[in-house]
């Protein structure tokens, strides 16, 4: 005998789902695990001495830390600072979302916050007026999204092909990574290629050690950079091997080389670490953030990032992730946001949090969307993967919003990454690289999951990729090889890649490279969100391709006439008159019933139905009677007028899509005896049934209502179905025109 | 601000550091041999321009990154990654930070970067992340 209490089935039932692998916790500020508001957070406080900052959040010079340091030497502007002292926090709350404050004067005034002051400021907003501050506060005009694309066997055609799905879905950005270091030429060149197979201009990158980056960088196989990683305490920033100064040299660094860099930081990082100091997440983060724009970065990728489902683990999680987005748009950042790392086993919670970033739009709604499988991601990564597609498609066709992600079909998909393939395959012999094999192009095509590609020589491969570093194998020379085997067009694409390190313009804030190759950032293409009618908004010719779904059916089709040009089932004998037999029952069917509709919504044919019916009635000893009413379409109205003619004051109503109703004449139209609205789940044994009940009825016995089955999600499959076949039958009303008797054909 | 997209509006402006404009850089140049891949790059003239974009467009902590970047541009890139990591945490002494700012300042024409250096030299003293100096001296 257990002693344990008796279980609530329904609580037991709620444990079992996946939502409950993951562990709340109440707040722990010692440890850092609280979203906002730690105990130990300091007061706001910025002083200023002789021109100097002498006073930063609590701290003075003899106190800062390295980062205090840092934003003492880097990241204030005094004049702004002594405006912000003459405003109270609510007020500058408030002109966060106050649509008449433009977004440039509330970056100028950024400039004279601390730290502390952001986070107070931006955590005392709600998520609707955060959400509405980051749709203001965003750089650029127009958001956009970042891909990732890597593979478990880092097959070159596989990548390429994934990284043209991408470039053609209208990704910015695609992000590529290693399992094994050694690989990361060879996937920075696929990627490369497969990208600008699909659309010319998409900036990429490959995630590896920082040395390694930027000899790539330098060779012009990749553009972008996002791996210098920054935390709020001293403590983590060590640990990182790293301080402000090392990682804004290196900021630069990458710019020499015509390098496009943002910084990454996340909630939740240092509690991780194990040094929060007792610090709430968004303070750190407004403290990661203040250097990363004092250290002159265009942008940053933030929103907990890796650390997303240890914020998600503390109260207020959701909101505080969205607060650090706003902080960092609101420093005139790029933001790259998150919803990359694997956010929760939910998928109401993952997407519930996704909707802070999608909804308002942010530079990247996220910072890497896996076009692959994510059991294929080696980011660790895949929060939404490629199986999600058409989830994140359709809530962008719902809300109309512009997520970053475009429709294309599977003819025209499965086109270019045939082509990329292809193209990755011409590179490598040019080169003299092991062969990738026309299987393996055609794996990579139609495949899944690299489950389905063969495995290659993975000693060979990155002796070819050491080959890459070691010949100093260019952007040019990989161009060179498109050309020579008849990829001119993706050959001009890579040259255009190269020739854009030229003048460097996308060095600026929040820059991509638009459909028509020209440079779009925050400087000429600025977010001029100003209230309702302004900004960028999902119209016109964007509005229609991002709508326009390739499994999206034209209703016109759906509604077609159902009897193909035969003769009705049914003829009509003239006017229905009342009938005066006490045991008769009058089955009514539709305008349209057995005319312009052949069949119910489950598929019946209207014969058929009939049939059971006038049988079920005959079986039970009633008489049975045919009637069509013309003037109606509603199901109640025609059963009752189908009560109405009847001798027995009983009758039967059947739409064409199958619904049926018994009615009694004394009875309300609106009220019945029996309601079948489940007409997909009704057989023909459920509508013999329902004769012979009418027919009991209508004999005075004692009735048991006939079984039927509830389908919840009926509903939701065939309304449009409903509503058409429903449209067509109230098509065939004739207004006042009394019933008519039915024979059959 | 007004010249902005370089690339575009101002291809002039913008050339190789052998001269060569954006609209030079085509198939037909390639198929010729006429492009060098150590050429199809920013030069620190560009790089400035963009830092003066940058300034234009009310960004002065981008803008700096730049003139840093614009520095770094025409120093060999394993020098640069040298003093990058001679600026990581305990990497390197007081001396040789002092010594790898003289080496910007004087042999690389590289002020900024030097002064960069020397900021974080004073601030690594304060908060002790110089190298000890038995340790093994920084690659620089």
């Amino acid at each position: 005998m257990s002693d344990a209490p008796r279980r609530s089935e329904r609580f037991v039932a709620r444990e079992a789902r996946d939502l409950r692998k993951e562990v709340l916790v109440s707040p722990w500020p010692e440890l850092g695990l609280v979203a906002f508001d730690s105990p130990y957070d300091p007061e706001p406080e910025l002083a200023v001495a002789d021109g100097r900052v002498v006073r930063i959040d609590g701290r003075g010079v003899d106190e800062f830390d390295l980062v205090d340091h840092f934003l003492a030497a880097h990241g204030f502007d005094i004049d702004a600072a002594a405006e912000a002292s003459a405003l109270d926090d609510t007020e500058i709350a408030r002109r966060l979302v106050d649509v008449d404050v433009p977004r440039a004067e509330l970056v100028r005034l950024s400039r004279g916050l601390t730290p502390a002051r952001l986070a107070r400021i931006v955590g005392s907003l709600d998520p609707v007026e955060l959400m509405f501050a980051l749709k203001k506060l965003r750089a650029r005009r127009r958001p956009a999204n970042q891909a990732h694309v890597t593979n478990l066997k880092e097959n070159p055609a596989l990548l390429a092909a994934d990284a043209a799905e991408a470039a053609a879905r209208g990704f910015a950005e695609v992000e590529t990574t290693v399992g094994v270091a050694r690989y990361a030429p060879l996937n920075a060149l696929a990627v490369l290629v497969g990208s600008q197979t699909g659309r010319a201009g998409v900036l990429t990158q490959c995630a590896v050690e920082e040395r390694r980056n930027l000899q790539l960088a330098i060779q012009g196989l990749v553009t972008y950079a996002e791996t210098l990683s920054v935390y709020g305490t001293e403590p983590v920033f060590v640990d990182g091997d790293d301080t402000p100064w090392s990682k804004a040299l290196l900021a630069s660094a990458y710019a020499s080389r015509g390098v496009k860099v943002r910084f990454t930081s996340g909630g939740g990082s240092e509690a991780l670490m194990g040094h929060s100091e007792g610090k709430s997440m968004l303070y750190l983060e407004a403290r990661c953030l203040a250097m990363i724009r004092a250290a002159g970065s265009q942008g940053v990728q933030n929103g907990s990032i890796s650390c997303v489902a240890l914020a998600l683990s503390v109260p207020a999680g959701t909101r505080e992730i969205l607060a650090e987005n706003v902080i960092a748009a609101w420093l005139d950042l790029e933001v790259a946001s998150g919803n990359d790392a694997i956010a929760s086993h939910s998928e109401i919670r993952k997407t519930a949090k996704l909707m802070g970033q999608f909804l308002p739009g942010t530079d990247f709604v996220t910072s890497g969307y896996s076009v692959m499988p994510r059991r294929d991601n080696t980011f660790g990564g895949g929060n939404y993967d490629a199986d999600d597609l058409d989830e994140w498609l359709t809530i962008q066709r719902d809300w109309q919003v512009d997520g970053g992600i475009e429709p294309v079909g599977e003819a025209e998909l499965v086109e270019v990454r045939a082509r990329a393939a292809r193209a990755v395959q011409a590179v490598f012999r040019a080169l003299g690289f092991p062969e990738v094999s026309d299987h393996e192009v055609e794996a990579a095509t139609y495949a899944h999951d690299s489950g389905s590609l063969p495995d290659r020589d993975r000693a060979a491969d990155v002796a070819a990729g050491d080959r890459i570093l070691a010949e100093r194998i260019s952007g040019l020379d990989v161009a060179r090889a498109l050309d020579r085997f008849g990829f001119s067009d993706v050959a001009d694409a890579v040259l255009g890649m190269q020739r854009l390190r030229i003048a460097a313009d996308y060095l600026q804030t929040a820059a991509i490279v638009g459909a028509d190759g020209a440079v779009e950032a925050a400087v000429g293409d600025a977010n001029d969100y100003r209230g309702p009618g302004t900004g960028h908004r999902l119209t016109g010719e964007r509005w229609a391709r991002v709508r326009a779904l390739p499994h999206e059916l034209d209703p016109r089709s759906l509604a077609a006439d159902g009897s193909a040009g035969a003769p009705a089932l049914f003829t009509e004998a003239g006017e229905a008159a009342a009938g005066g037999d006490h045991d008769e029952v009058v089955v009514a069917v539709g305008p349209a019933f057995g005319d312009g509709l052949r069949s119910t919504i489950g598929g019946l044919p209207h014969e058929q139905v009939v049939a059971a019916v006038l049988a079920g009635i005959r079986d039970a000893g009633a008489q049975a009677r045919l009637v069509r009413v013309r003037r109606t379409s509603d199901v109640a109205f025609i059963a009752h007028d189908a009560a109405l003619l009847a001798g027995s004051t009983v009758g039967i109503g059947i739409q064409s899509k199958g619904t049926a109703v018994i009615h009694r004449a004394d009875l309300q139209p609106l009220d019945n005896l029996e309601l079948f609205g489940m007409a997909p789940l009704l057989g023909l044994e459920s509508y013999r049934a329902i004769g012979r009940n009418a027919a009991g009825y209508a004999l005075g016995r004692s009735v048991g209502p006939v079984p039927t089955a509830l389908d919840n999600f009926a509903r939701a499959k065939l309304i449009v179905t409903t509503t058409l076949l429903h449209a067509r039958e109230t098509s065939a009303i004739v207004p006042n025109a009394p019933a008519v008797e039915l024979a059959r054909a | 601000m007004r010249d902005y997209p370089l690339g575009t509006r101002r291809p002039e402006l913008v050339t190789t550091p052998k001269g060569l404009k954006p609209t030079d850089v085509t198939l037909d140049a390639l198929r010729q041999g006429r492009l060098d891949a150590d050429d199809v790059r920013a030069t620190a003239s560009t790089i400035r321009r963009q830092a003066a974009v940058a300034l234009a467009s009310g960004r002065p902590q981008l803008a700096e990154n730049l003139m840093r970047a614009a520095e770094l541009a025409a120093i060999p890139a394993e020098f640069v990654l040298e003093a990058y990591t001679a600026l990581r945490p305990h990497r390197s002494t007081a001396v040789e930070l002092a010594a790898l700012a003289e080496r910007l300042e004087r042999e690389h024409s590289a002020p900024r970067t030097a002064a960069f250096v020397r900021e974080a030299l004073a601030v690594y003293e304060r908060r002790g992340l110089l190298a000890a100096d038995e340790r093994r001296p920084a690659p620089v």
